[in-house]
């Protein structure tokens, strides 16, 4: 075995500049000094900001075969199976269309039962469409790189859905273009309520496009198979009450303190690829709970619980009077139905 | 010098450009695992032939766009990369004089140690994965070897 000290490469470099054993050790030290910064400083944002800038190029470069492959399946396709298409789309019209015929009543309804002059308006107060450039969906990482980035007001943990339910949210901004990383990520939890009996929890990914899985709930908790999960407004990312999944399988060990459940995912990335980013109305009750309402929140229901609807102390300034409410009553989870 | 002149940085760059494309172009999930690090095996394979062409830097350059695009700590594939590239031009001459089958025990070598590296730094880095299914990359690697020197040595005239 030859040392990699002498000899070897000093008839390499000739005279002309630094050994590549210096070399190495400067660019060695550089990366660690990036890693460093990267991982503890947050200061290498902005030349992460510019590098993804950068390789956008590049990562456009890389989907244009699969985006070649799907624009020539588009041109090519039939009439026939355009015309299925169409019809389908147009039965989906026609039963959403339905289905929200008495959201005016309900909301009003609503907001008769509330004690409220007048309905909420809509969570989602902006959204903004997206088009998945590239994929990455393997045991490891979960991930999406969409092309919406800062320029189009994507900030990190923005959260992304589809028409039928919660996708992730991002994780990573550049100018054009932006990482979102998914709820099925190994790394990814979100806090969770079953629609049904309120009981909250946390679904993590599991790294499989199609499993969620609910590790703490206790073995007496009311959850059933088939049950719809929505988001529960905690974690101060989403709004309360996306669809996100539904549970499929639910093991119950005695011994076990809980219960082994298993959900999958609603969201799917269909054959236009496309996604959604929300902006939750910051006022709305259902809009995630700011870290300000929790803290004020503690040690207020505590000492007065009953007056705590009726006679907000600190209402949020900037939300008009109208839809304004109370941040203690939009913070606690009681609050929700 | 002469060789230093006929050294062909053109066919580096576009080459790692396109191992780099091929390495990050998502597949499915079974295939992803069995994908060879195309953008290593290239730049090993530049540090054995043209090692002034690209040299340390152009490794380093090509680990750090890795990192970019896999959304990783910045720096830790570069680092890794410049490592294996500075010990592939340290015995360059050794290597060259090789057969392709000893080559390829070089190269399952260098690709554990490349994936050691990475799995340390995103152990250091609380990034770890604990997936076994990363050690494939070393026999995978070593037994494309034969096939990447044989595409990468079509685009220029080895000396």
């Amino acid at each position: 075995v030859v040392g990699f000290g002498t000899g070897t490469y000093r008839s390499l470099g000739g005279g002309r500049g630094p050994s590549f054993g210096f070399r190495f050790s400067c660019y060695a030290a550089l990366s660690v000094v990036l890693m460093f910064y990267d991982q503890k400083g947050g200061f290498l944002e902005t030349a992460r900001y510019g590098l993804q800038a950068a390789v956008y190029p590049l990562q456009l470069a890389v989907n244009s075969p699969s985006a070649a492959w799907s624009w020539i399946k588009e041109s090519f396709a039939t009439r026939e199976k355009l015309q299925a298409e169409v019809e389908l789309l147009r039965a989906q019209l026609r039963d959403q269309q339905t289905a929200s015929l008495r959201a005016a009543a309900l909301a009003s309804e609503n907001a008769t039962l509330r004690g409220l002059n007048a309905a909420y308006p809509e969570v989602i107060e902006k959204r903004l469409i997206g088009e998945v450039i590239s994929e990455e969906v393997s045991s490891l990482r979960q991930r999406l790189i969409v092309n919406r980035g800062g320029n189009n007001g994507v900030t990190r943990f923005t959260p992304v859905i589809t028409g039928e339910g919660v996708l992730g949210q991002v994780f990573r901004t550049g100018p054009f273009s932006s990482e979102v990383i998914l709820i099925t990520d190994e790394e990814h939890a979100l806090p969770v309520q079953v629609l049904r009996t309120g009981v909250r929890t946390i679904a993590r990914g599991t790294g499989r496009s199609t499993v969620l899985e609910l590790p703490f709930v206790a073995q007496n908790a009311d959850v059933k198979e088939g049950d719809l999960l929505v988001t529960s407004g905690l974690g101060q990312v989403f709004p309360y009450g996306l669809p996100v999944a539904k549970i499929t399988k639910i093991t119950r060990d005695p011994g076990e303190p809980l219960l082994g459940i298993r959900a999958v995912p609603l969201a799917k990335i269909d054959s236009n690829r496309e996604v959604m980013f929300i902006w939750p109305r910051p006022s709305h009750h259902a809009a995630p709970a700011s870290p300000e309402a929790l803290a004020v929140e503690a040690p207020k229901s505590a000492a007065t619980p009953a007056a705590a609807p009726a006679a907000p102390a600190a209402p949020p300034a900037a939300a008009p009077a109208a839809q304004r409410v109370p941040a203690p009553a939009a913070a606690p989870p009681g609050a929700r139905p | 010098m002469n060789l230093a002149r006929g050294e062909p940085r053109w066919a580096v760059t576009y080459t790692l450009l396109l191992a780099l494309i091929a390495q990050v172009i998502p597949l499915p999930d079974v295939l992803d695992l069995v994908r060879p690090a195309f953008l290593v095996l290239s730049v090993i394979y530049w540090s054995i032939y043209a090692p002034r062409a690209g040299g340390i830097f152009a490794a380093w350059a090509a680990g750090l766009a890795l990192d970019v695009f896999k959304g990783a700590v910045l720096g830790q594939n570069a680092l890794a990369v410049a490592l294996i590239a500075y010990i592939a031009i340290t015995l360059h001459q050794r290597l060259r004089n090789q057969t392709l089958f000893q080559q390829s025990l070089f190269v399952f070598l260098t690709l554990s140690l490349y994936e050691l590296v990475v799995w340390g730094i995103q152990g250091w880095t609380q990034n770890s994965n604990p997936s076994a299914w990363r050690f494939m990359q070393p026999p995978v690697g070593a037994m494309c070897w034969a096939f990447v020197a044989w595409l990468l040595g079509r685009t220029h005239v080895r000396h």
